[in-house]
């Protein structure tokens, strides 16, 4: 066991890669459950994004068409969920297991072609100085595009949700879709768009595990991802910045652990593996004491009757 | 003749089996405070959602100062003038005051501004409010100051109540109207919907009347009596229950320094709370909606465990037995929501008789169910009570309001309890069922139970009660005799203005 094997600065690093899929995935349910939908299929549509992203990367040769193509895909299989819930009046809990069964059933027959191919790279931002800087450079600034967007869209939902109108009448909808309705706010057609922009956002992170982490294709490569953002999303207390803790939380552990594992400590290897899920659990529970409740509305079909 | 501000021609709404409006055609003139009158079901709902573009209307026209108004949706209705205070359904608990005034404006100023429009217009029109704060915390009083804020700020034309004094106690009622009489002042008209007569005599300039969907009179309310009003609404003459003296007995139900925590975040905990019913006596619980009711109900059916001797039945302390054990001693409750809680809406009436019948009416043998027994049972709850569904195979869900509330109150009635605790027994029931209910509690406490009756209808406690009480804030005042009480008394008792302040017009 040789733990001055571990970096300190690439361990950082490489945390926030491993956490971006998850921070993706997260961001967008995080807006769909404030709207009041909860969609369970986060694990479907990441997988989906995978796949998609993956094969137009592949064909096109480029990633950014792929991570395009992913967000695409990631909405297209969310719009389903939409059928279902929105216009079908169908329950929020069994369409979202079911979307995620579809979803690794189908990445799984799309992606049959796309075993063992290497994607194109999308290479990292190197800016001249900063990106040189000894020990911060290497962790702020030499990653992929991708990874600054997802910080960015962190930043901008937690803007968004609490300084402008259109954050303010998306929580009213999650809050109580009834008195959003009788003011006059098209319940439905904001739900739409939030669960849209949840299911691009999981198609992102799907295509960042398939195009920048792994970087492969594999049949059920999120592994649990979407779960965890799921759950991630809940133990936030709807928060984006708290999600972003959880979600580096989640990834630095995960790094480390497999560090650990690298460096041969003597702690059986399942103990390490379920480690992150544990601890990210254990200090979201105790983050999310504070009583902050889930939007009232949460799960519940509109149906505008009165 | 000037032309009315508003005037509806003609207006009719049908759903499927039920025509909601008929034929609906008055005016409302300028500056006038126009009462709708009629009650629950007569279509006063349908007609201010019409007017505020929630719903079309099937055929009719409605013109506004001459011009024609057909409003697709809310928002076109108060860019036009027409602003509405709800009467539920519509602040969001978990947003602060400014938040949801935003929400109801169309062009809302920054929250800065906003929040500096808001104590400008909540103190020229003595309703001050703090606009950062979160609206779940708010009194029931105050949480209508922040509609009506929402409204003022839109500079209305007409201003549409839905109910608005259901929930306030007399003392806010005070306040509110020297609001509404300041506005009719200033040129707005208010379309005032109640089923409360006093009020529309001291308040309206005018009044229409409902009675299944339509129109079938219109009256100067301050030249009409209570009673002719009331006959116009119920559209026959009305019958009074009937209260014999009595005796009481001993004490049933002891509550004594009982205090417990509300289960839902936004409820009211319970502050030491003391009262004794004696056998026959029919105590009456009076306050404003959420100032501990349905956590008294949930402490007293077994929902909400408690020490056990906070509550005695017959000296035995019960504070620690679930809805079933109180069920088998003879305490049983009748709860408010009768969709989901007093009855399960999707299951049929025999089954819901079997949910709380079970224990006393001996409807299930080593866990098996006899339901002829219980059908048995359903049909008797059914003919006693005058419940009107074509049988017991049919859902909960299927009834009326009215119909419904009969059979969840007259299941508890046919269980001959020692001790009944009802919450709301009349709420949204017509004016023939309500007394209906009543009678048949009354009938009950002569029998010898000991009866607790929560609700927010001040006149029905009045009527039927022996003692009055009323819950503040989770405090419970102390019982006093119903004969002789004034209604500032009551509303006293019921926390005055809940601390607001007097309306300064």
């Amino acid at each position: 066991m040789d733990l001055s094997e571990i970096n300190p600065v690439l361990l950082v690093a490489s945390l926030m890669v491993a956490a971006t899929p998850l921070l993706l995935a997260a961001i967008g349910e995080l807006v769909v459950e404030k709207a009041g939908v909860l969609n369970l299929g986060v694990e479907g549509m990441m997988i989906v994004g995978a796949i998609s992203g993956f094969a137009i990367s592949v064909e096109t040769g480029s990633p950014w068409l792929g991570f395009i193509a992913a967000a695409i895909g990631g909405a297209v299989l969310s719009l389903l969920f939409v059928l279902l819930t929105q216009v079908a009046l169908a329950n929020q809990v069994a369409s979202g297991l079911a979307l995620t069964l579809f979803g690794l059933g189908f990445s799984a027959l799309l992606g049959q072609g796309y075993v063992g191919v290497k994607p194109p790279s999308m290479g990292e931002i190197h800016i001249p100085v900063i990106s040189d800087i000894p020990v911060i450079g290497p962790i702020l600034f030499q990653h992929d595009p991708i990874l600054y967007l997802g910080i960015a869209l962190t930043a901008a939902v937690w803007a968004t949700l609490k300084y402008t109108r259109v954050g303010l009448i998306l929580r009213a909808v999650g809050e109580n879709h009834d008195a959003a309705h009788a003011l006059g706010y098209k319940v439905i057609k904001i739900r739409i768009l939030a669960i849209l922009f949840g299911g691009a956002c999981a198609g992102l992170g799907g295509a960042y595990i398939s195009l920048i982490r792994v970087p492969q294709w594999t049949e059920g490569m999120t592994a649990g991802v979407g779960w965890i953002a799921l759950a991630l999303v809940v133990f936030a207390s709807w928060k984006p910045w708290r999600a972003l803790l959880g979600a580096y939380l989640f990834g630095g552990i995960t790094v480390l652990q497999l560090n650990l594992q690298a460096a041969g400590v003597a702690i059986p290897v399942e103990y390490l593996a379920m480690s992150p899920y544990i601890i990210t659990i254990l200090v979201l529970v105790i983050l999310s004491a504070d009583k902050s409740s889930a939007p009232a509305s949460l799960g519940r079909i509109f149906h505008a009757s009165h | 003749m000037t032309t009315p501000l508003l005037s509806l021609q003609g207006l009719t709404k049908a759903y499927p089996g039920v025509v909601a409006n008929d034929q609906v055609s008055f005016d409302i003139g300028e500056g006038e405070v126009h009462a709708l009158l009629g009650e629950n079901g007569a279509g006063k709902s349908t007609l201010v959602k019409m007017i505020y573009g929630l719903v079309k209307p099937d055929s009719g026209t409605m013109l506004l100062r001459g011009q024609p108004f057909a409003p697709p949706e809310p928002r076109a209705a108060r860019a036009d003038g027409i602003a509405m205070v709800f009467q539920h359904f519509s602040l969001f608990d978990a947003l602060n005051v400014a938040e949801n005034i935003a929400l109801g404006m169309e062009n809302p100023p920054a929250m800065g501004d906003l929040a500096s429009r808001i104590r400008e217009v909540s103190e020229t029109y003595g309703l001050p409010l703090d606009p950062f704060r979160t609206v779940g915390d708010l009194s029931a009083g105050e949480r209508q100051r922040v509609e009506i804020i929402r409204c003022l700020l839109q500079d209305p034309k007409l201003l549409i109540m839905d109910e608005p004094t259901s929930v306030l106690t007399p003392q806010e009622v005070d306040i509110l109207f020297e609001t509404l009489n300041k506005l009719r002042s200033e040129g707005t008209s208010i379309l005032y919907i109640s089923h409360k007569l006093e009020e529309i005599r001291t308040l309206c300039d005018h009044a229409t009347i409902l009675r299944l969907g339509k129109n079938v009179g219109e009256c100067v309310p301050a030249e009409t009596s209570a009673r002719d009003m009331a006959e116009m609404m119920v559209g026959s003459t009305l019958q009074t229950p009937e209260r014999s003296g009595r005796d009481f007995g001993e004490v049933a139900l002891d509550v004594s320094g009982l205090s417990v925590p509300s289960p839902s975040e936004f409820g009211t905990a319970l502050k030491n709370v003391h009262m004794a019913v004696r056998k026959g006596e029919v105590l009456g619980i009076g306050g404003v909606a959420g100032n501990g009711q349905d956590e008294l109900l949930g402490v007293l059916s077994g929902e909400i465990l408690t020490a056990a001797d906070a509550i005695k039945f017959n000296g035995q302390p019960i504070g620690k037995l679930g809805p079933t054990a109180r069920r088998r001693l003879g305490v049983l409750t009748a709860p408010e929501e009768r969709l989901g809680h007093a009855a399960a809406p999707d299951m049929s009436l025999t089954e819901n008789a079997l949910l709380t019948g079970s224990v006393r009416e001996g409807l299930e043998n080593n866990g098996f169910l006899k339901w002829a027994e219980t059908k048995g049972f359903a049909e008797k709850i059914i003919q006693a009570f005058d419940v009107r569904t074509p049988g017991p195979e049919n859902a909960a869900r299927s009834l009326s309001g009215g119909n419904l509330q009969k059979f969840v109150i007259g299941r508890e009635v046919l269980q001959n309890p020692d001790v009944l605790v009802v919450n709301q027994p009349t709420w949204g029931v017509d004016a023939a069922a309500a007394a209906a209910i009543r009678q048949a509690i009354l009938d009950l406490a002569a029998k010898g139970t000991a009866v607790v009756c929560i609700s927010q209808d001040l006149d029905e406690l009045m009527e039927i009660s022996d003692s009055f009480a009323a819950l503040n804030e989770g405090r419970l005042s102390a019982p006093r005799t119903t004969t002789g009480l004034t209604v500032d008394e009551i509303g006293l008792m019921m926390g005055g203005a809940h601390g607001m302040e007097v309306a300064h017009v």
